[in-house]
């Protein structure tokens, strides 16, 4: 897959945010894209993974979290391009459709839009595939809460900037 | 209710009697033959031990999932565990995490109220986030709604510390077939 981060300016800013979170850095999801319009998550193949044990397919619940990450951080990427503000906005509702199994062995990319901002609500729409995003595994709607950015705090606001010292899991460009 | 009529443990499942150590004793992972879940359900039922259940599936450990019964009910259990925070500022428990263990639930719940013969396939799954799930224990448990010939309906309510003050409430279909 191709990367332009000069293309998708938030890339790096969206990949920050997503390393805050911990099971989203156990998963070891990484983000390819992100702009105002949409992120782009790869989520890697692991045998931690599976829920279905004769067929090495992992469980829904995972896809379930990688739609939940993708469509959050499209809601922080389009927040931050339109207020120039950081705000972390906690899922209201999500309804995953799975369309079929994903295959072993293979990551799963999660492409999120935030396809509309209120003033109270981010409403978001994602899309799992791993060959091709014309022949989806999971389709997924779902609504987040804005709320205001004064809740997010100055540890977590540095962290998403890129000006903490890197701690924890945190990856930077030198990885 | 649906569930009432099917008794844990019933008959209803094909004499094998050298499944169930073979099956216990294969690793959990890309065995080619299918799981025989109504064996390993039956063996559960006869141990009294449900968490049996979850020890073939690598993402119910990954999460650290555990299952409880009490009479004829299921209650799910997930422990606080570091690795499954989302919002590191409060901190809370990520929300995929949660509808994971829910979903994980409901799948256990059909596996053992209605003993498929196959691990039921999720065809979706909507959940509404009532309040932060935050860093401690967490509880589930499933109604079976209704149950067709191919798809099960289950509802899933998800609570910490008061089991009137839902964290979460979720409703799937599974195929079952």
């Amino acid at each position: 897959m191709k990367l332009n981060p000069e293309f998708f300016p938030l890339t790096q800013m969206a990949q920050r945010f997503v390393d805050q979170l911990a099971q989203c850095r156990r998963l070891g999801l990484k983000v390819l894209e992100a702009s105002e319009h949409h992120v782009l998550i790869e989520l890697p193949y692991s045998t931690e993974l599976i829920g279905y044990p004769d067929t090495g397919v992992i469980h829904g619940g995972v896809i379930t979290t990688l739609m939940d990450t993708a469509c959050g951080s499209a809601v922080v990427s389009a927040i931050y391009q339109k207020y120039q503000s950081l705000e972390i906005s906690p899922t209201l509702d999500l309804r995953v459709d799975y369309m079929k199994p994903a295959q072993p062995h293979k990551p799963v990319y999660g492409f999120a839009e935030c396809y509309k901002l209120s003033s109270n609500i981010a409403f978001t729409r994602a899309i799992a595939y791993q060959d091709s995003i014309d022949d989806p595994i999971a389709h997924a709607v779902g609504s987040f809460m804005r709320i205001s950015p004064e809740m997010v705090g100055d540890a977590f606001r540095q962290a998403l900037m890129g000006e903490a010292v890197p701690a924890q899991g945190e990856s930077d460009e030198l990885k | 209710m649906n569930s009432n009529k099917h008794e844990l443990g019933t008959e209803r499942i094909s004499p094998s009697p050298d499944v169930n150590t073979s099956v216990a004793n294969k690793p959990a992972i890309e065995s080619k033959t299918p799981l025989d879940v109504q064996s390993i359900v039956k063996r559960a039922t006869e141990l009294n031990d449900f968490g049996h259940l979850l020890e073939h599936v690598p993402y119910a450990k990954f999460i650290g999932m555990r299952v409880e019964r009490f009479g004829d009910e299921l209650i799910f259990k997930l422990p606080a565990k570091d690795d499954n925070i989302g919002n590191p500022v409060l901190p809370a428990i990520h929300g995929g995490v949660i509808a994971g263990f829910m979903e994980m639930s409901a799948i256990v719940q059909l596996m053992v109220f209605m003993q498929t013969a196959k691990v039921p396939k999720v065809v979706d799954f909507s959940i509404d986030y009532l309040r932060a799930g935050l860093h401690k224990d967490s509880f589930a448990e499933c109604r079976i709604t209704r149950q067709g010939r191919r798809v099960a309906n289950v509802n899933i309510d998800c609570w910490q510390t008061n089991r009137k003050q839902l964290i979460a409430t979720a409703r799937a279909h599974f195929l079952i077939d």
